[in-house]
């Protein structure tokens, strides 16, 4: 006999001679044998030692063979246990009956050795076929099993992270699917602590656990730096810093990064990659479309990384729309593309600004025919200062070791002003002193507006009445960046002086600049209830800090903070 | 005679194929056959009549006694239509054929005991 891996074969044939010729041929191909005399006998055999395959004769008695095969079949499940029926039976309605009950072959008598051998080995293949589509099945799910479950945990743990920002604020309408995540796309959002918003919508290559993995770095740089009063310039930079050294050459984000300053009424957009987003103008109806201007995140060097922005002036109630590309990219049955022009008309025909995520929405189901899943909207609209709430930053030291008596002063020249951002650092170092920490919004408006107003007014010699209208407050930043660009010299001292008083303390901020100055007597008897566009940062400090005043023509403006005990 | 009645090379094939077993074999299809039989005589109705005619053409037909299989097939499948008389007159047929042969398989065994 052939190497043949030896089977357990039950023969249930009610003739004694026919089963015992029968088990010596099968016996001698070398597979083991067990009997039954009757259809019942070979059901409760198989019970008890699920034989491989059966040899099973149609008519016996007690319980003839096409109800034990049918039993068999059913007790063996979706194992293949092939039954090879034995039986001189001619008439088809009879061979059909076998076929019915399960048969899978037959075998005719007189029995012949050698088709019988050939029978039990083209079952056996049979057999271990299926057993192997089983097996292969069964790891099939188990690998899809596996695979869910860990999207569940990703998605546990990055929920943890993207929650910590501020998605819930009044201002934010976000549609999203619940497993975007998988298909690469984030959408982030968190005040920094001048109470401005930052928000991203990010977009990355390729889908599952891969376009999740670049997520979790870019939501901790987005939170770290925004939550420490970093700005878009800086924050794109780190994360584009990181996603280049992390991920692998083919892959990268395309995102939108916006700042909202409810303060300023303004928002200050980078776009790397993403379609459009748009500043929908409420009181004019206009949509300014917000283009890429720069590659995604992740692909340029840190020399080559371009971390230019635009401003844009805003008026309370106008909406900045973000979407991503599965919105545009959306293809029929045709294989068109939903595209831009599409949604425009969408703009057109939308009648309530509230519902026009499922205005977009049912656009595109009546494309397609169907939804999809990877379809990120988000719109954030500008509301009025006290109408915003940030969330208070939670500290964890004990303060035993708070810094009470003490000074400071920096001096930032030419080349530091063109990239480094002091405020983060200023405002960690401040925030060591309990007593400020209550009001640490205030405390950064005033230095983010004091600096500001120093290198932009001063060092730059921008003057801050371009910002009278739209037009002039986009050629404005246009004339910040240039010349930023070009700086070489000039520069911004910050003097710090934080002393004990009473029970409590006070802080001297001071910051001098380089520039030419300005009339104070003039912008001083401005009302402190100014809303125009320029010059709101004298009314600002005023207002948020205590006795602010500016001397040297303008050049040196200090101001004070002050605190009682601790509560 | 019961040469004709009994295929020589089917009787060949099944003493290589059953080795020692080969007398057992004999001594079984001898039994068998007398009980069916007894069972041909005993048949209540035609169903039964047919169902044992087919078990018997079974062995014969494994065992090589070929007239005998050709027998028990014309039983079977005339079990509902023949007439009592000839159904009692194919059953004694079969009884004749069984005993021409029945020598045939008790040479075998014989021979098989004496090699």
């Amino acid at each position: 006999m052939q190497a043949q891996e030896p089977l357990t074969i039950l023969i249930a044939e009610d003739s004694a001679a026919d089963r015992l010729l029968l088990s010596t041929i099968v016996r001698r191909q070398g597979h083991q044998v067990l009997t039954a005399a009757n259809g019942a006998e070979a059901v409760e055999i198989f019970r008890r030692q699920q034989p491989h395959l059966v040899l099973m004769d149609a008519m016996m008695p007690v319980m003839d063979g096409f109800e034990a095969a049918r039993q068999i079949k059913a007790l063996a499940g979706e194992t293949l246990v092939p039954i090879i029926f034995l039986t001189s039976l001619t008439e088809s309605e009879a061979l059909a009956r076998c076929l019915d009950a399960g048969g899978d072959d037959f075998l005719a008598k007189p029995y012949n050795p050698v088709i019988l051998a050939a029978k039990i080995k083209a079952m056996d293949r049979l057999r271990r076929l299926q057993a192997t589509v089983l097996q292969q099945r069964d790891q099939i799910a188990r690998h899809h099993d596996y695979l869910l479950n860990e999207q569940r945990v990703a998605k546990a743990v990055f929920d943890k992270v993207a929650h910590s920002g501020c998605l819930s604020a009044p201002n934010i309408r976000y549609l999203q699917s619940p497993y975007a995540l998988f298909n690469g796309d984030l959408l982030l959002a968190a005040y920094t602590p001048a109470g401005d918003m930052h928000v991203l919508l990010g977009d990355f290559t390729g889908h599952g656990l891969p376009a999740a993995v670049g997520a979790m770095p870019l939501a901790e740089v987005f939170y770290g730096m925004t939550a420490k009063g970093y700005g878009l310039a800086e924050t794109l930079r780190e994360m584009n810093a990181k996603l280049k050294r992390i991920l692998p050459v083919d892959m990268f984000c395309c995102a939108t990064m916006l700042c909202l300053s409810f303060q300023r009424r303004s928002v200050e957009v980078w776009n790397g990659g993403m379609p459009d987003g748009y500043l929908h103008r409420i009181a004019s109806g206009e949509r300014v479309p917000l283009a890429a201007r720069h590659l995604p995140l992740g692909v340029l060097s840190v020399q080559a990384f371009d971390d230019r922005t635009q401003v844009h002036p805003m008026l309370v109630g106008d909406r900045v729309f973000l979407l991503s590309d599965g919105v545009i990219d959306t293809s029929n049955a045709d294989d068109q593309l939903f595209g831009v022009e599409r949604l425009q008309q969408v703009f057109a025909a939308n009648r309530e600004p509230d519902r026009l995520f499922e205005d977009i929405e049912q656009a595109l189901q009546d494309f397609r025919g169907e939804a999809r899943d990877d379809v990120s909207m988000v719109e954030v609209s500008l509301l009025e200062p006290g109408q915003v709430k940030p969330s208070t930053p939670v500290y964890s030291d004990s303060g035993q070791s708070c810094p009470l008596d003490w000074s400071v002063s920096f001096e930032f020249r030419g080349a530091t002003l063109r990239r480094f951002n002091p405020l983060p650092f200023l405002l960690q170092l401040l925030l060591e002193v309990h007593g400020l920490r209550g009001q640490s919004g205030a405390l950064y408006s005033v230095l983010a507006e004091l600096y500001s107003n120093a290198l932009e007014h001063g060092v730059l010699g921008l003057d801050s009445s371009l910002k009278r209208d739209a037009a002039g407050f986009t050629r404005y930043y246009q004339l910040r960046n240039e010349r930023l660009e070009a700086l070489q010299e000039g520069f911004v001292r910050v003097h710090l002086q934080v002393q004990p008083q009473g029970a409590g303390g006070s802080l001297v901020i001071r910051v001098e600049d380089s520039g030419k100055g300005f009339n104070v007597a003039r912008v001083m008897e401005r009302p402190l209830d100014d809303v125009r566009l320029s010059g709101r940062g004298v009314s600002l400090v005023r207002q948020l800090g205590r006795n602010a005043s500016w001397s040297d023509e303008g050049r040196s403006a200090r101001v004070e903070f002050s605190w009682e005990v601790e509560a | 005679m019961a040469d004709k009645n009994v295929d020589r090379d089917a009787l060949n094939a099944l003493r290589e194929v059953m080795e020692d077993g080969y007398p057992e074999l004999l001594d079984t299809f001898l039994t068998d056959s007398e009980s069916r039989l007894v069972e041909l005589r005993d048949a209540a109705d035609p169903k039964a009549l047919s169902e044992v005619a087919h078990s018997f053409k079974g062995s014969a037909s494994n065992m090589g006694a070929v007239r005998l299989a050709e027998l028990c097939r014309q039983l079977e499948s005339g079990a509902k239509d023949k007439s009592p008389t000839e159904i009692v007159k194919l059953v004694a047929e079969i009884s004749v054929e069984f005993a021409e042969v029945r020598p045939v398989y008790e040479n075998e065994k014989h021979h098989a005991h004496t090699q």
